[in-house]
Parts: structure tokens; C-alpha cells; sequence
């Protein structure tokens, strides 16, 4: 620490107001508070104190990640070589020979980390130099999010369009960080979805590199071909072959493919855990988030019109982005509802409608990021409603008094 | 208003400079889409092709041009409290005409217009220009003005369906131009380039035309508006 200490005290007047390299100073000042705290602080009327800065949240809801990103490079190899077998690398067992899969993952998650990072910033960067504030930190999440939120198998120059989109239309015209209307992370996701169809859902994306002919869509994506037959019994018979197939001890451990970060239930609880508890995310949004999405889904298993309907709730919400989406997408402040009982109404009508897009519209199986969205375009709405209902109590309390 | 007192002033010339404003005004500074947010509605839905843009921008400039005339030779005529449907029943014989001719001469275009031709007639931007303009000017200057807000118009919608087009489906006026992954056509093909679905759909033309006042705001920027 000492030995860096002393190259940013080195460097530091090179980027003073007047010196040669003055109109970096936001892109020096950004990295150097990446390791220390900030030289200037406030002066009066501060009325936190604390050590915790942007910076340390954000890397707090990284560490967050980490489970989920380990388990994903897992999975992208595994399912690669599921895709294609060689002798040398068993695939009957999810955690058997790790060396190849561990290999093969980091090869895939490798790049289009150093690709969401790299364009992201490069947009953040070029804001911050033309406004002249310093960088803010908001992409140091969305950077590793949106990696995790990819199939393993989508072109590098895709993820940089969708970046480059995200950054610049989801954040920065809006002000940049904490003044965004969408969380970032699933706009790029969004772009992508709408933007490039075949690379980002069907049968093929979702192993790295596979032959010609291999077809294999998610757990979610083979629920829908079902949807076409309505025959009752045949939905009990399906269903019944579903989950032999996706087990739900395979769901929630997430040996299922998917997107990178999020097929592990468990991994996503990890992270959970890890936000709860220091306080980062607000376990009200993630709670009534479940709940919602439970309740909607016991709603149609009582209906089970059809095979969507017929899975269990505690497996519906193990499928697909559920858990992630409602561990680090939903929560994200700055979208989020402000008040405490926005908070819960936000969660909760998130969860429900994620599973009604994922049951009405088998086109959209990852209905969770459309829910998502969609909540945070409501939020304020959910917001204005509940300050005007305080209001409105309170005018009732004063009238009696 | 200034104008109305100038009938009386000695002829002036016909592109004078005054008249040439009425022209220039609406390309850039006073520009009917990006400044005024009119015809933002036909800017989404005609916009993704560049040949449907331009057949577009010629039937406006039919319909605003001649209803501007038509309009500035009643205005003294017109009773005032009936003066939206009888600038209306204007907008809708021009419009029927040009949906004729289109139907006549370029069938193929007016399948691919198709419901948006009918629709010029609720197009803000004409009714905004009778009532503003042509209902207090002479023939001439609403004339003028009818063209330079067309053109105004005109210039926003192909510059959107230029993004539109080329990165939609990889052409320009049906040219292929960017390569197809399946078809491996066009001026510089490559395999590994896919066409972006999203410019086809509607956000796009949203986010294009929001794009485009961003850059015209940041050079010009008397267009600010104070909060």
C-alpha cells in the first residue's frame, strides 16, 4: 500500500488545475479513490459519518457477485463440453474434472468482462473529461453485471454495441450515475434481446462453441415448446417429463444452462446474503420480490392450464433469471422505490409480473427482465402514490384533532 | 401583428430577405420535429426505409404547399368559429388526392404507406402551420413557409430513416449496403455482422430523433430552454 501511496503522490501534480494534464484529472482521481479514500471531504454539515462511500457500496454488491460469477465459469465450460464431449473432460457430474470447465470458463468470461468494463468506462471517461466531474462509479457494478447476464456464447462486438447503448442512453443522458430512469445492466441486456434475437435466445446461444446441429435451450425455453399442445393430459405428462429432466435440486444448484451468472439459485442466495446483510440492498424490495413471484406462481399452479402453470412455485423461481434479477437487479437503489412502502408494493408487483410475462408469453421466457424494467419506469408512479397517501392521513388526523 | 400592417407597404420582392427566413427557419433553427415536436408520430412510423421517407416528405410538401395557398387565399372568408373544420376539409380533399395519385402511379409504395398517407391529415405539423401562419399571411409567404416546414420536416425524417435503414436491414433506398450474415451480400459484407432488429422497431426512431435534437441543442445553444 505504502509503495502505491507514493506513486499517486508522485503523479498527483501532473493532473493539477493548471499542469499539463489537467483535463485527465477526473480519469487519475477516479482510479487513486478506487484504493484510497478521497483527499477532500467535507467540510461542514455533513451529517453522515461514515466510512462507507459510493465506491465501498458498490464494491461490497461486487464481492456480492463473486459466487455467481465463479459458479457461471463453471457452468460455461461445463456445458460446453456437454456440447462437446472429448474423453479427457467428464461430463456426468457437474463438479467433476473442474480444470478444463474452470479453463474454458475463464475464456469466455474473461473477454467480455474486459469488454463491458472497457467500453463502459471509455463512455463514462469521455463524459466525465467533456463535463468536467469526476467519473462516476456507477458502472463499477453495472460493468460486472452485465457479463453475467449474457449467454456464454454472444459476440464481443454485440456486448460492446449494447454496452456503448446502455451506458449512453440508459445513464448518461438522463445525468449519469443515480440520476438513471432503468437500471443499466438490463438495458444493455434488453438491447440485446431486441436488437440481435438469434444470438441472445432460441436453441443455439447458450453453449460456447458448439457443432452444427446441437440444439439445446433452456429449462424455460423447452417449457415453451410445450405451450403449443393444450390437452390437459398431456400438460401432466410433460410436465412430469420436465422435471425428471431439470430436477429441482438441478434447478436451485443450478446445474441447468443458462445465461452466465444466473443459473445458480443458491450462488444468487449467497450474494443475498452478503447484501443483506450489510445493508446494501433493501431486504424489503428483495423479500416482497419472492413473495411476489411465488404468490403468482401458486396462483397458476391452483389454474395449471398448462405446462408453465403445473411447474411448483419453489421451481418456477429457480428457473431462468429469477433469483439474480431479484438479488441484483430489482434492488438497485437508484431505480428502485424510495419509500418503505413503495418498496414492498415495487417488490412485490416485480416478482408477480415477472412470472406472468414468463406464463402469458412463451416468446419472452425471461419475462424478468421485461418486469423489471418495466417496475423501474413505475417506481416513481408507485412513489408519487404513497407520499400522496401519507399526506392524505396525516390531513385526516389533523381534521379530527 | 407586424405583417398585417405591412400589406400596405410598397411591394417587395419575391425572395426577399424576409421571405427567404419563412424558408430557412424551419430547417434548422425553428425546425418543425426537433424544435417544435411536431409530426413526431409519422417521423416513428415511416422512417425505416429511406425510399417511404422521401415519398413521404414529397406528399407533405404537396398537402402543406398548396394547403397553406388554399388556406391564405380564404382566410378572410373563413367565419372563425368554424375555421378548424373548414381547414380540415382542406387537409382532407389534398390528402385524398395525393392518396390517389400514390394509389395511381406508385401502388407499390402506397401498400407499403399504406394507412400513414390517410394519416398526413392528422399530421400536427399542417394543422399547426394553417393556424399559425397561413390564417394571417398571403398566399405567397404561406407558400414559402409551407415548403420550408416540409423541408424541415423532411430533413429530420431521412436522416432518421438513413440510421434506420442502413443498420435495420443493411441498405440505403433497397442498396444493400452493410452485409448479410445469411446472404454474405451488400458493399462491404462480413460474416460475422448481424443487422440490429431494434432499428426496425418503433424506440429506435424515438431515441434516433432524440439523438438528433441532443446534437442540435449542443450546437446551437440559444435552443435551450431555461428551467
Amino acid at each position: 500500500m505504502k509503495f502505491l501511496e507514493r506513486i499517486v503522490e508522485n503523479m498527483e501534480p501532473k493532473f493539477a488545475k493548471g499542469a499539463k494534464l489537467e483535463k485527465l484529472h477526473p480519469v487519475f482521481e477516479s482510479f487513486t479513490t478506487l484504493a484510497f479514500t478521497p483527499k477532500e471531504v467535507t467540510h461542514k454539515g455533513s451529517h453522515i459519518r461514515d466510512g462507507v462511500d459510493l465506491k465501498r457500496t458498490m464494491m461490497t454488491v461486487i464481492i456480492a457477485m463473486i459466487p455467481c460469477l465463479l459458479f457461471g465459469m463453471v457452468g460455461a465450460g461445463h456445458w460446453h463440453y456437454v456440447a462437446n464431449p472429448t474423453t479427457d473432460v467428464d461430463v456426468t457430474s457437474f463438479w467433476a474434472s473442474m480444470g478444463p470447465k474452470i479453463w474454458y470458463g475463464l475464456g469466455v468470461l474473461l473477454p467480455l468482462i474486459i469488454v463491458s468494463y472497457g467500453v463502459g468506462l471509455t463512455v463514462e471517461f469521455i463524459f466525465a473529461i467533456i463535463k468536467g466531474h469526476s467519473l462516476h462509479e456507477g458502472f463499477l457494478v453495472s460493468g460486472l453485471l452485465i457479463p453475467l447476464i449474457m449467454p456464454a456464447d454472444v459476440p464481443l462486438w454485440m456486448v460492446a454495441i449494447a454496452v456503448a447503448f446502455a451506458v449512453l442512453i440508459g445513464k448518461e443522458v438522463f445525468g449519469g450515475t443515480g440520476m438513471n430512469v432503468v437500471n443499466v445492466a438490463l438495458t444493455a441486456r434488453a438491447f440485446l434481446f431486441f436488437a440481435y434475437p438469434t444470438s441472445m435466445s432460441g436453441n443455439s446461444v447458450w453453449f460456447g462453441g458448439q457443432p452444427d446441429g446441437f440444439s439445446g435451450p433452456t429449462a424455460l425455453g423447452e417449457l415453451a415448446t410445450f405451450t403449443s399442445d393444450d390437452q390437459a393430459s398431456w400438460a401432466f405428462q410433460n410436465i412430469s417429463e420436465f422435471t425428471s429432466k431439470y430436477t429441482m435440486e438441478a434447478s436451485w444448484m443450478g446445474y441447468i444452462p443458462g445465461s452466465i451468472g444466473e443459473t445458480s439459485a443458491v450462488a444468487c442466495l449467497i450474494g443475498a446474503a452478503i447484501l443483506l446483510f450489510t445493508g446494501v440492498a433493501s431486504w424489503r424490495v428483495m423479500v416482497s420480490f419472492f413473495a411476489g413471484g411465488l404468490a403468482m406462481s401458486a396462483l397458476f399452479n391452483v389454474w395449471g392450464a398448462n405446462e408453465f402453470m403445473l411447474l411448483e412455485p419453489l421451481h418456477m423461481i429457480a428457473l431462468g433469471g429469477f433469483f439474480f434479477g431479484g438479488v441484483f437487479m430489482i434492488t438497485d437503489p437508484v431505480t428502485a422505490s424510495q419509500t418503505n412502502t413503495g418498496k414492498f408494493i415495487y417488490g412485490f408487483l416485480g416478482g408477480f409480473l415477472s412470472i406472468m410475462i414468463r406464463v402469458f408469453n412463451p416468446a419472452y421466457p425471461e419475462g424478468v427482465m421485461m418486469a423489471i424494467l418495466f417496475m423501474n419506469v413505475m417506481a416513481p408512479l408507485i412513489d408519487h402514490y404513497v407520499v400522496q397517501a401519507n399526506v392524505k392521513r396525516r390531513l385526516k388526523r389533523l381534521k379530527t384533532a | 401583428m407586424s405583417e398585417t400592417v405591412k400589406t400596405k407597404a410598397p411591394k417587395e420582392p419575391l425572395f426577399s430577405k424576409k421571405n427567404r427566413k419563412l424558408v430557412i427557419d424551419p430547417l434548422e433553427d425553428n425546425n418543425p420535429v426537433t424544435v417544435q415536436v411536431l409530426g413526431i408520430c409519422s417521423a416513428l412510423a415511416i422512417t425505416v426505409q429511406v425510399e417511404q421517407a422521401l415519398v413521404m416528405t414529397g406528399s407533405v410538401l404537396f398537402v402543406l404547399a398548396l394547403g397553406n395557398v388554399v388556406i391564405s387565399l380564404m382566410r378572410n372568408l373563413i367565419p372563425s368559429r368554424i375555421r378548424i373544420i373548414v381547414q380540415l376539409v382542406v387537409v382532407a380533399s389534398l390528402v385524398i388526392i395525393v392518396n390517389e395519385v400514390l394509389k395511381a402511379f406508385l401502388p407499390d409504395m402506397a401498400e407499403k404507406l399504406s394507412v400513414f398517407v390517410g394519416l398526413i391529415i392528422t399530421n400536427c405539423i399542417i394543422m399547426g402551420r394553417f393556424e399559425a401562419f397561413a390564417m394571417a399571411q398571403k398566399p405567397w409567404p404561406s407558400f414559402l413557409d409551407g415548403i420550408g416546414n416540409t423541408l424541415g420536416y423532411g430533413i429530420v425524417l431521412v436522416l432518421v430513416s438513413i440510421v434506420r435503414e442502413l443498420f435495420g436491414s443493411g441498405t440505403l433506398m433497397g442498396f444493400p449496403i452493410l452485409g448479410d450474415k445469411v446472404e454474405g451480400t451488400g458493399l462491404f459484407a462480413t460474416d460475422w455482422y448481424a443487422n440490429n432488429n431494434l432499428m426496425i422497431l418503433p424506440p429506435m426512431a424515438l431515441i434516433t430523433v432524440g439523438i438528433i435534437i441532443w446534437v442540435q441543442r449542443s450546437r446551437n445553444k440559444a435552443l435551450i430552454e431555461d428551467h
